[in-house]
């Protein structure tokens, strides 16, 4: 299939995004381009758009108008699966993972999505030794290894966070886009999740929704402020910190909340 | 997950069965091959609610249509042979299951239910009001098929065997199929579908293969109980008969193999102790009233159902340990 963008290092690109839900408008033209080893963020107040923003991007649901690319082919049309297969993978801003299973059977099962062959009905899931290594790999990576038997309904909030992280991975993604992975995580966790993302973007392009401003400016190489459905800055951190229009419509009062954080 | 005591069981189950004709009677032999077909009717239901979270109403219909299949396909001065006899109701069952999931399944939760039991009353009504059925009084198989020169289906000990050979190959076929990446997956869309799709996992396929599968299951328990009776009536396609096999299920327990089996047996042993009458005298035509309330006590006392008795129990005893001073 022949690429739409010769830009070859945009993994991902959403393009004059709008969404209706009858006459409120959630989203008005928003366009994001998600580079390879590059954490993109994506801050704005509630309601802002960020979560309509990764529905559409991941398919979800469709957007009204626009066009959604990943790796370089429109994915507009695609379903939701077919998009994750091609490479994308995402995580919930509620925690979205099997209660009931184990946490090794979590991830497992995320990543059987890579090798699927449910016509080979006769034979145990666990001779499927790829998957088995990748859910190994990525509790590693996550810091779940020792957790692997328990249910995962059992698990603390920061542990489900890194989970949901743990099950993206999983399917070996080349683009993220992760919904508040920091959300409800104390300091210690949070630092933890700050240094998987600062690894992880070396090798896949990251869109982060986060509402916690001092991990977006240490670990954001972009960052997008959305405020009712529209973008009103795109720059690198330093110059949205600068922004004289993001301080006044999102960072609050003058440079008071800026400097805070 | 099984536990090598539910294996146990399960195989200690089988075994009985198996030894069962040495001392059974007549009425004894029918009524346990009637069992085993209702188990097997029972487990097709468990692949669908238990494994996959579909709760479908309309199972009946594929039982029905199974059973009459058995009667439309055999030829009227000869017996049939079951090499191709049954794989042919199956492949009708299979096929009804197929064009009604594919619709069905476009909805879920209560819709679902509702759509199931929807298209059985088309089946129901095809039967019992068109030619093609023979009405509500049903048609009779002249000629019981065989397997020359091994098998006679019309001799009761040989009925029994190959509905017990049925049943174990099936739940050992379930049982494999559970443990497998395509049970694996069934169960990540009964807990969380929108993950699944998520993560890469196109769930309609998926939902679609184990609905037609319990559909093909079902048409052989059908298979087994037109050549058992040696008649089919409408009846076999009533929601009744969705509900009933639904109650086995949730009797049994849902989400284990070994509840279908539970869940069919104690179903039909209830049923015969409401009717009988040297227990129960002129109330035993009430034997509904009795049934009913039986199972909606079983519901209430034990919410994972029969299977989960053990541990219900395990459960209280460690309790009882606790409060001791």
């Amino acid at each position: 299939m022949q690429p739409l963008e010769n830009d070859a290092t945009v993994l991902m690109r959403g393009h004059q995004i709008t969404r209706r839900w009858g006459g409120l408008v959630a989203l008005n033209q928003v366009s994001i381009d998600l580079k390879a080893g590059s954490l993109h963020a994506v801050i704005g107040t509630n309601g802002a758009g960020k979560s309509t923003l990764i529905n559409i991007l991941s398919g979800e649901f469709p957007p009204s108008e626009g066009r959604v690319e990943l790796l370089g082919q429109d994915v507009t049309q695609w379903p939701q699966d077919q998009r994750a297969r091609a490479g994308l993978g995402r995580s919930y801003q509620r925690n979205n993972i099997y209660p009931p299973f184990s946490v090794y059977e979590n991830c497992r099962l995320a990543a059987q999505a890579n090798d699927q062959k449910p016509w080979l009905w006769w034979r145990p899931a666990e001779s499927a030794v790829q998957s088995r290594a990748k859910a190994e790999e990525v509790m590693a990576r996550c810091g779940l290894t020792e957790w692997q038997d328990w249910p995962a309904g059992l698990l603390s909030h920061g542990q489900k966070r890194q989970l949901e992280i743990a099950m993206c991975l999983a399917t070996e993604p080349q683009v993220l886009l992760l919904d508040e992975p920091l959300a409800g995580m104390g300091a210690e966790e949070t630092e933890r999740m700050l240094t998987l993302l600062t690894q992880l973007k070396k090798d896949h392009a990251i869109l982060l929704v986060e509402h916690d401003m001092d991990a977006v400016f240490r670990i954001a190489d972009r960052v997008t402020v959305m405020v009712n459905g529209q973008v009103i800055a795109s720059d690198v951190p330093e110059a949205i910190r600068q922004n004289p229009a993001v301080q006044t419509a999102y960072l609050g009062e003058g440079e008071h909340a800026v400097n805070a954080s | 997950m099984p536990t090598p005591s539910s294996k146990l069981f399960v195989i200690a189950a089988f075994l009985l069965l198996a030894v069962f004709p040495t001392f059974a009677s007549a009425y004894g032999l029918d009524f346990v091959t009637k069992i085993m077909v209702y188990a097997l009717f029972a487990l097709s239901l468990e692949l669908l609610v238990g494994s996959v979270g579909l709760v479908c109403f309309g199972q009946a219909a594929f039982f029905g249509l199974g059973a009459y299949a058995t009667v439309w396909f055999s030829p009227e001065s000869d017996a049939a042979s079951i090499a191709w006899l049954l794989p042919a109701c199956v492949a009708l069952a299979a096929a009804a299951a197929l064009v009604m999931g594919a619709l069905s399944l476009r909805t879920s939760g209560v819709y679902f239910i509702m759509v199931t039991l929807a298209f059985a009353q088309m089946a129901y009504y095809v039967v019992h009001d068109t030619p093609l059925g023979g009405g509500s009084d049903g048609i009779y198989l002249l000629f019981k098929p065989v397997f020359k020169p091994w098998l006679d289906l019309d001799k009761p000990n040989a009925l029994y065997g190959f509905t017990w050979a049925c049943l174990v190959g099936v739940f050992i076929v379930l049982a494999l199929l559970n443990r497998s990446r395509f049970g694996r997956a069934l169960a990540g869309i009964r807990v969380n579908a929108q993950r699944m799709r998520a993560t890469g996992f196109s769930t309609y396929p998926y939902q679609l293969a184990a609905f037609t599968l319990s559909g093909a299951i079902a048409g052989l328990a059908g298979f087994l109980f037109a050549v058992k009776d040696g008649y089919v009536n409408p009846e076999m396609l009533s929601w009744h008969l969705s509900g009933a096999v639904l109650i086995m299920v949730i009797l049994g327990g849902i989400g284990q193999l070994r509840g279908a089996l539970i869940g069919a047996f104690v179903f039909a042993l209830l049923q015969e102790f409401f009717k009988s009458e040297s227990i129960f005298g002129n109330m035993a035509k009430h034997w509904h009233l009795g049934l009913g309330l039986t199972i909606m006590l079983s519901v209430m006392l034990l919410p994972r159902g029969l299977v989960g008795v053990p541990e219900q129990i395990k459960n209280r005893l460690k309790g009882k340990a606790h409060a001791a001073p």
